[in-house]
């Protein structure tokens, strides 16, 4: 009984921060520009299958994994500056279409430049599983905890004690009165985009030992991410991985309980369920806004 | 309540002189609503001018575009003789131009000191520092809420903070958009005491008020907006003498 919920916990908890730090891609570019970003996945999709291939070329894995977040940052970069900046006259509602047509190109790209196949890559320090309580620990799921809670540092330490990240804060509350501290609103969106895909980037590596890479693997992963996202409450990062951790550990009862079939379906019920009924996430924080 | 300066007769000396801020038949519309139809306006270096004018009459539109975060359609804005009518927003603070919006927006859920800290986002932290240190002796008050959230600050706090953290960028040319907005007569009259005070230290100021009183009796030079036009203008006691003046604005 217990060994069997706890198999569940931790297998929840493991894609749960997965969840998490995508989401906490869309909470930061959501807070810089109200758009929500549904290339999220294809950041993700891209750290994971350009570690694969920069691995296949001879790179030791660390370069190789370095060198996909930086790429990843760097598609981030270009999304910013020629989707969103060029079309700053399209409304939030237009700029979210051109992240959506983003996403599409990036997976066709990403089929002609790899290939169509699922790739393993191998987990950071073995696969030989942790026994606790009759239940088995994979030492990836520590390893993605370790990550989860050293971004979350990183990024707390980040918005509380850079300027940077205080005028992404000053700029997420009011964008006109940051603008009249001097502060320039599109060099921060470029640097959500930038720093949301590092965290997608990062997300895909962590989880390919897991669930394996591939070119559309991005497509489901964006998605989840979104749901933490919306779960947590919609431009809340510490929402976003809490939201991370609700939506996984739910598939993963579901999953085990009901039957994996169900699995996908709790996210988008999830999802469902809280723009119905809680639209400020659960997490909700009364919107603080003064014309 | 009101007390005058002498300032005027310093500003008639200095006529020759360029001005700080020139605004030349200056346009922008909303959309296809023309906010402003031709403002034109001068601000001389240590002077205190004002800008009145009723709701809806293009105040803040005005101020917005002086402050690059709202288009021109025409016209041209010289700042100490150079013209800035296309700079950023940021190039412009920089310059030393830099606005107390209208309704203060503080950043509520950021404490007093990070408020203050933003308003520096375009200094070193030199000067950072320094402009602390002078916020807080020049607003004690502050000091004693540095800590607090902004957004549980009384209205006029609120206020002090606003004008507090434009001062943190070092400004050259203070603008200041309806200062008297939402706050009760005893912090109005607060409020405009703290701006006359930063004058007589030398600030150059420019404010647009639709409380025309209180505005135009302190101010070296007024103006009057109407319809997005400049229409009338002269030292700010005499504009108070005015029969337009005091028919449209002061009700008598």
């Amino acid at each position: 009984m217990l060994s069997e919920f706890l198999q569940f916990l931790f297998s929840g908890l493991t894609v749960g921060a997965i969840y998490g730090l995508i989401g906490l891609g869309f909470a930061v570019i959501y807070n810089a520009s109200h758009v929500i970003n549904f290339a999220q996945g294809e950041f993700v999709m891209i750290g994971g299958m350009a570690t694969v291939f920069l691995m296949a070329a001879g790179l030791p894995m660390p370069l190789a994994v370095v060198l996909a977040i930086a790429g990843a940052a760097l598609v981030g970069w270009l999304l910013a500056r020629i989707g969103i900046e060029t079309a700053r006259g399209a409304g939030v509602v237009g700029l979210i279409i051109i992240t959506i047509g983003a996403s599409i190109l990036l997976r066709g790209l990403a089929q002609v430049v790899w290939d169509r196949n699922f790739h393993p890559l191998p987990p950071i320090s073995g696969d030989a599983p942790i026994h606790v309580f009759g239940a088995t620990l994979l030492p990836q799921s520590l390893w993605i905890g370790a990550a989860l809670i050293a971004i979350m540092a990183a990024l707390r330490f980040f918005f509380d004690h850079t300027r940077t990240g205080k005028a992404m804060q000053a700029a997420a509350i009011d964008p006109l009165a940051a603008q009249l501290m001097g502060i320039d609103i599109r060099r921060l969106v470029r640097l959500s985009f930038v720093l949301s895909a590092a965290l997608g980037a990062l997300a895909g590596v962590l989880v390919a030992p897991i669930t394996m890479t591939y070119a559309n693997v991005g497509v489901m992963l964006g998605l989840k991410g979104f749901a933490a996202a919306i779960v947590g409450g919609l431009g809340n990062p510490l929402g976003a991985i809490a939201g991370g951790l609700v939506v996984g550990i739910a598939e993963a009862m579901t999953a085990g309980y009901l039957s994996s079939a169900w699995k996908d379906v709790v996210a988008f019920v999830i999802i469902l369920f809280v723009l119905l009924f809680l639209p400020n996430g659960l997490f909700g924080r009364a919107e603080v806004h003064r014309a | 309540m009101v007390i005058g300066h002498g300032s005027v007769d310093m500003s008639t000396q200095r006529h020759a002189t360029t001005p700080m801020l020139e605004v030349i038949d200056l346009q922008s519309r909303h959309g296809r609503i023309q906010a402003l139809k031709g403002a034109s306006l001068a601000v001389r270096a240590g002077q205190l001018v004002a800008l009145v004018g009723a709701n809806g009459a293009g105040k803040t539109t005005l101020m917005r575009a002086l402050s690059g975060v709202q288009p021109v359609h025409g016209g041209q804005i010289l700042f100490e003789g150079r013209d800035i009518t296309r700079a950023t927003a940021g190039a412009r603070v920089r310059a030393g131009i830099v606005q107390v919006p209208e309704g203060r927006r503080v950043f509520g859920p950021m404490s007093v000191e990070d408020n203050l800290r933003l308003g520096a986002f375009t200094r070193s932290r030199r000067e950072e520092e320094e402009g602390l240190e002078r916020a807080y002796a020049l607003f004690p008050r502050l000091k004693d809420r540095r800590r607090q959230l902004a957004g549980t600050l009384s209205g006029g706090e609120q206020q002090m903070l606003a004008i507090a953290r434009a001062l943190m960028a070092r400004p050259r040319l203070l603008l200041l958009d309806e200062p008297s907005m939402g706050l009760s007569p005893l912090l109005v009259d607060q409020t405009f005491e703290t701006i006359q005070r930063l004058a007589k230290d030398g600030m150059t100021i420019f404010l647009v008020e639709q409380n025309a009183f209180v505005a135009l009796s302190i101010a070296d030079h007024g103006y009057v907006l109407e319809g997005g036009r400049t229409v009338l203008d002269g030292p700010g006691r005499a504009l108070l003498e005015d029969d337009r003046v005091k028919e449209a604005y002061l009700g008598v």
